[in-house]
């Protein structure tokens, strides 16, 4: 936690300096997600299981709806609003974080509005077509998807998935397989940028690596990394490591998590199975 | 090629995470019997590397545009197919958590399209049956652009399936198809491409990083099979195909005929007669077969006991060397 606020601290004060990279971009956002993840909030303070459960079954439920269902879709919205509002997150940083997945949403359903015109809507001389209302659905649902991700990735840390997903019986070898590349990801990337650094410093305002480059410079990279993998290795025999993580939780608020969880799942699934009828 | 959540619907989604739970479950079974608790650490920053190698655009000469690292080649070529697909798991996972790179729900479909066949068809098919008799650099090309175009198409033909079963979008499945496929085409050449640079350069500096690399590409034949063989060889050669050697003179006797009109030349004085005797004496096969006859089982003999004798003088000479050696050192 201190480690990390330190390299936030340090992080902002280079920000000044240099221009953001997209390495160091992606440094900052993973500091940023650790330090609010970590937390003393009501939010950050449920059980993981539950979040994941939660944040699964609520995805689920969204992507169920027919692609001319807007309307009942649109209700689904409510449940990020409160946990936006509730849980003292930045609506504005998680918005940042859609602009690939509406691309990608959009690419695929743009289509829609040229192939469907089946009239759904007649309004002051304005057509709605199902093609149209498709692809906002399609979007729509995109969003939600997304931000639901986001909800969970700043309120639960990659550590307490990990420990939901022991919960779940995922096989330990795989856990530790993702802890490991969350631990050593920040370091690697730091590499990365060093050497981007180095090469972009000797050949000025060429964008992206020669071709003639490509093979040492990330070749570099893996040779550091293999030899980093090693000293990791060692490391972990000499501290007693048996072929398991062990992860050390926080206290969790038990009795918020089960209302919380099995609140929000009931919800959801009487929602979609009844909200023909609610109409 | 990530898949958003918006993109699949609940029973495709489902049947994608049913199938690669399978493949997981099956890679996971097959590393614990590989080798040790030293794989998890190099999967683990081996899958690090693969995220910050990926933050590096490296530029495609002659378009403006870059291209990035294709990780299940990389994986597979490096730790072999079953840690490979484990570790590109663990980042599609990570990915789809801090970057909203690929959705949850999704993840299932995105494992399939990108680690399935990227670590199954590219590493554990086409790097393994090119690197089947030994290791170079074009092998390695070729491995790792025929494995990336390869998979991508694999990859990019699911996802239009995928999508289309979803019931997401309204274009035609030959429009999507013949979109998605000639784009993934052209960026499974460039990864191939990148990725083949990384894997010689590895291939250079450190060869026995790769996976199925063969130290100095050993024959397929033990010392003693070596050794059986070549005794083999000789015995047939010398007992058998010695039977259908020529009868007409080599080069040298077809030029004394042609000078002198015989292939034996007689010679007089004491040291040629002296030397003959002893040739008499030692020479118990004359002419390549027994004393007073011409038979084929004479030839056959000839062969075989001069085969035996040659290897075992080269033996003694070998030893006494050794011997020599041994003695100057000490």
């Amino acid at each position: 936690m201190y480690c990390n606020l330190y390299l936030y601290k340090e992080h902002k004060e280079e920000e000044s300096e240099v221009a953001v990279g997209k390495i160091r971009e992606a440094i900052y956002g993973i500091h940023h997600m650790d330090e609010t993840a970590s937390k003393d909030r009501w939010m950050q303070n449920l059980h993981p299981l539950a979040k994941l459960l939660t944040a699964f079954v609520y995805i689920f439920v969204v992507v169920s709806f027919d692609k001319y269902d807007l309307p009942g879709l649109a209700v689904m919205g409510l449940y990020l609003f409160v946990l936006f509002f509730f849980g003292k997150f930045s609506l504005f940083r998680a918005v940042r974080q859609m602009k690939v997945i509406l691309a990608v949403s959009a690419a695929v359903g743009i289509a829609n509005p040229f192939l469907d015109h089946s009239v759904w809507m007649e309004a002051g001389g304005f057509v709605i077509t199902g093609g149209m209302i498709s692809m906002i659905t399609l979007m729509l649902k995109g969003i939600y998807a997304v931000l639901e991700s986001y909800l969970l990735i700043v309120s639960t840390s990659i550590e307490e998935i990990c420990y939901a997903l022991q919960c779940l019986k995922i096989p330990k070898t795989f856990i530790t397989v993702i802890l490991l590349i969350y631990r050593y990801m920040i370091v690697l990337l730091k590499e990365a940028e060093r050497i981007m650094l180095a090469y972009e410093m000797r050949a000025p305002g060429q964008k992206g690596v020669h071709w003639k480059a490509w093979g040492s410079l990330a070749g570099q990279l893996l040779l550091r990394s293999i030899d980093r993998a090693q000293i990791v290795y060692e490391s972990m025999m000499l501290r007693g490591y048996d072929g398991t993580f062990r992860l050390i939780r926080k206290k969790e608020n038990t009795a918020q998590s089960l209302v919380y969880g099995i609140g929000w799942i009931l919800i959801f699934l009487l929602y979609r199975c009844f909200c023909e009828y609610l109409r | 090629m990530h898949m958003a959540d918006a993109l699949v619907a609940p029973a495709v989604a489902g049947t994608m995470y049913v199938c690669s739970a399978a493949a997981m479950t099956y890679s996971i079974k097959k590393v614990h019997l590989e080798v040790d608790t030293k794989k998890i650490p190099v999967m683990g920053v081996m899958g690090a590397f693969v995220f910050a190698a990926q933050m590096i655009n490296f530029t495609i000469p002659g378009t403006g545009s870059s291209g990035h690292l294709c990780g299940g080649m990389m994986l597979s070529a490096i730790l072999g197919p079953f840690a490979g697909f484990l570790t590109m798991i663990g980042v599609l996972l990570v990915q789809c958590l801090l970057f909203a790179d690929g959705g949850l729900l999704a993840l299932g479909a995105n494992i399939w399209n990108m680690a399935f066949y990227g670590c199954f068809i590219g590493g554990m098919v086409i790097w393994r049956m090119i690197m089947k008799n030994g290791m170079s650099k074009k092998k390695i090309m070729a491995a790792s652009v025929l494995g990336c175009i390869l998979t991508l198409q694999l990859g990019a033909f699911s996802v239009t399936l995928e999508t289309l079963a979803s019931g997401i979008t309204e274009l035609p499945f030959a429009v999507f198809a013949g979109t998605m496929q000639p784009i993934h085409l052209a960026i499974g050449l460039v990864e191939g491409l990148i990725t083949s640079a990384v894997l010689c350069f590895i291939y250079d500096a450190r060869p026995e990083l790769l996976w199925m690399y063969q130290k100095k590409e050993r024959g397929k034949l033990s010392y003693k099979g070596t050794v059986g063989a070549l005794a083999c060889a000789a015995l047939a050669v010398g007992g058998l195909l010695s039977l259908a050697a020529s009868s007409n003179p080599d080069g040298l006797e077809w030029s004394m005929e042609k000078v002198s009109g015989t292939t034996e030349l007689s010679a007089s004085g004491t040291i040629h007669q002296a030397a003959q005797k002893i040739q008499e004496l030692t020479a118990f096969l004359p002419d390549y077969s027994f004393k007073g006859s011409e038979g084929a089982v004479g030839t056959s003999v000839s062969g075989i006991v001069g085969a035996v004798i040659v290897a075992a003088l080269c033996i003694v000479i070998c030893i006494c060397i050794r011997n020599i050696r041994k003695k100057k050192v000490k």
